[in-house]
């Protein structure tokens, strides 16, 4: 009885490690920024180049951080959420232009719309690699002293903006009223 | 016939062209400094590309990867050593970029896992062992199975020699 339950074992302790294993997104790294202050920046706005933005400007508010760039097709998909959640006046949304060009971003929001305050132009990716961005887009959540609270690498969902980002931007605000 | 002979070469060109154009067109100019290349090319190598996951840093073409491999050349320019590059890569990016973790406790399971795993592995065979050594019992010879082995024996090497 016995040499037939230990293959049935192993057998069953492997499809538990596969089903975990293969459930896992592997694009989904860790990010070591989670509680970390946001890397500090100034770039040239998107819309008013002579105009500059940084990350130090939106001390004291709970926002959102989106990173996303005209050649990336995800963030065609993440953006009427965007829109919506913009729209929804919950927290200010700030884009971070990733490699782009500047007409092209600025065709793209144009057509289909800006749900940005306003936008950071990062045309060389250098901010990109301090805030360890590999594939847009990315969103990080930042508090009001300045630290990254969350992010979703990827595109948001209807989902992960309910249950990660609105309740922690209730509880930061909370937060900082209490302060 | 004799048409067809010049054509197979002129099919494997047409074929091969695609690529070469391919290839050359994906080169960019890096530095003159082959020392530095060198070095960093050795660096990379142990650096994974976050876009294409399974390549590392130094193969990869993807834009992500040239652009940190721009920002390893400038800060090896600016003289920062190889573990400061490393740090500073692991701040952003996580122990992921490192093709070979360094030992923290979050990866003593990683690192010591499959010795954990083989000296299991071994305790349980030594016990399988030392169980069928017990299960079979050694019983010495009767004077009648002494005699019949020999008798056997006897007879082998008899026909051994014949």
């Amino acid at each position: 009885m016995l040499r037939y339950l230990i293959p049935l074992g192993i057998f069953l302790v492997m499809v538990v490690f596969l089903a975990i294993g293969l459930g896992r997104d592997p694009r989904e790294v860790p990010s070591p920024l989670i509680n970390k202050a946001a890397p500090t920046f100034r770039l040239p706005q998107l819309q008013e180049p002579s105009k500059t933005f940084s990350a130090e400007d939106m001390r004291g508010k709970v926002w959102v951080l989106n990173v996303w760039a005209s050649w990336c097709v995800s963030c065609r998909d993440e953006h009427p959420l965007l829109m919506e959640y913009a729209k929804s006046g919950a927290v200010p949304i700030y884009g971070l232009n990733w490699k782009d060009k500047r007409d092209d971003a600025l065709a793209w929001l144009a057509e289909f719309g800006n749900p940005y305050v306003l936008n950071a132009a990062d045309l060389d990716g250098r901010v990109a690699i301090d805030y360890g961005v590999y594939g847009a887009p990315e969103t990080y959540l930042i508090d009001q002293s300045g630290v990254i609270r969350f992010k979703q690498i990827g595109p948001l969902t209807p989902d992960v903006w309910q249950q990660k980002f609105l309740p922690l931007v209730q509880q930061l605000n909370r937060e900082g009223a209490g302060r | 016939m004799k048409r067809v002979r010049w054509l197979l070469p002129l099919l494997l060109v047409g074929l091969v062209a695609p690529f070469a154009v391919a290839q050359v067109k994906r080169q960019r100019p890096v530095t003159d400094d082959p020392a530095l290349e060198q070095r960093l090319h050795k660096l990379s190598q142990n650096l994974r590309c976050l876009v294409c996951q399974n390549e590392t840093l130094a193969d990869s073409q993807a834009d992500l990867a040239e652009d940190l491999r721009d920002e390893i050349r400038e800060q090896m320019k600016a003289g920062k050593s190889d573990q400061e590059i490393i740090s500073f890569l692991t701040a952003r990016y996580g122990q992921f970029i490192l093709y070979k973790p360094q030992v923290t406790p979050t990866t003593y399971l990683l690192w010591f896992g499959p010795f954990v795993l083989l000296l299991a592995g071994l305790a349980v065979l030594f016990h399988y062992i030392k169980q069928r050594r017990d299960l079979i019992p050694e019983k010495p010879l009767t004077a009648d199975e002494r005699r019949r082995a020999e008798e056997m024996l006897r007879a082998d090497s008899r026909k051994e020699t014949a």
